[in-house]
């Protein structure tokens, strides 16, 4: 994923005005991109190769369903770890190898690595955090979440 | 709460995305044998139930400007964060909020805020609005950089079969 800002001049008004309208939400129709055009002004297909120009310098990251793991029946769990630096990279490797693991970064803490992990089946998550305990080592902090206050945001743009 | 073994379909199917063409769920449809008004319909019943959050596009924050990021966790009393937690979401700049529980000794913050912006300046100056709105009722607080994207993937659905 593309973490540097785009050059000046990347997007125009229109660029712009789709990446606004479009993150909150798409047409469940026949004809969506026809049907979310007529609101920006864009001919259907003008919207469509915007987009697929957006995709391609790196402005957008995802277009499609957004899906709640939870909702399903699954779970999700944020996980820390404090790694020592001079084994930073073989406790990723052995973390990363998990399909459980979604997202992972580096902070500046002493709990270094913080992950999430994602499961369809309640249990999943516990054995997965005990399977990464076993095999490096360290403890897994686990932080599921309690309540949710709010999740969504809109880039200002 | 669950899905049936077509919507399990359906969801693999668009977990990656939507097809960028004319008619994207006929499309979707027909990698699935499908009808068309079939997905739209198991699409909108999975959104009335919450399973689809939404369908949309989902901006490269850094891309666009926003490079700096900070998870700010602050521990204020159990008793309070019932009103705190949703006046920290209110924030505009705040993208996730949530309550999750301490880690002691280690961990005394129970709530996590998630602040963007466009430079470790201007999300340490949020930090700050953050701590003013909580007053006395933060007890510690601290934030904590992103250094380096080790893994990213979007929800990854076995696609089963049946």
């Amino acid at each position: 994923m593309r973490r540097a800002p785009l050059p000046e001049g990347s997007l125009d008004q229109a660029d712009r005005a789709i990446l606004t309208a479009l993150q909150d939400g798409f047409p469940l129709s026949s004809r969506p991109f026809a049907e979310a055009g007529k609101d920006l002004g864009l001919g259907e297909q003008d919207l469509i190769d915007r987009i697929v120009r957006l995709r391609e310098i790196g402005a957008i990251t995802r277009f499609g369903p957004f899906f709640d793991a939870a909702a399903m029946g699954g779970e999700l769990c944020l996980c820390a770890m404090e790694v020592p630096k001079e084994r930073f990279d073989d406790v990723l490797a052995l973390v990363n190898a998990h399909p459980e693991v979604a997202h992972n970064y580096e902070r500046s803490h002493r709990l270094n690595m913080w992950f999430v992990l994602a499961a369809e089946a309640i249990g999943d998550i516990e054995r997965t955090a005990t399977a990464i305990e076993r095999e490096t080592g360290l403890t897994v902090l686990r932080f599921p979440k309690l309540e949710e206050y709010y999740i969504g945001f809109r880039v200002p743009l | 709460m669950s899905v049936d073994a077509t919507d399990r379909r359906l969801i693999a199917a668009t977990q990656a995305g939507l097809p960028l063409t004319q008619a994207p769920y006929a499309e979707v449809a027909g990698w699935l044998g499908l009808g068309e008004e079939e997905v739209i319909a198991r699409l909108k019943a999975l959104q009335e139930r919450g399973i689809v959050r939404r369908i949309a596009l989902a901006p490269n924050h850094y891309a666009l400007g926003m490079t700096a990021n900070g998870m700010s966790v602050w521990d204020v009393p159990d008793e309070r964060i019932g009103t705190l937690g949703p006046k920290v979401g209110a924030l505009d700049f705040v993208s996730h909020c949530y309550q999750r529980p301490r880690a002691l000794p280690d961990w005394p913050y129970n709530l996590f805020a998630m602040v963007h912006g466009t430079s470790r300046e201007e999300v340490e100056e949020k930090r700050k609005r953050i701590a003013a709105l909580l007053g006395p009722d933060c007890r510690a607080h601290d934030i904590l950089y992103s250094t380096r994207i080790l893994k990213k993937t979007g929800l990854r659905l076995k696609d089963r079969k049946g």
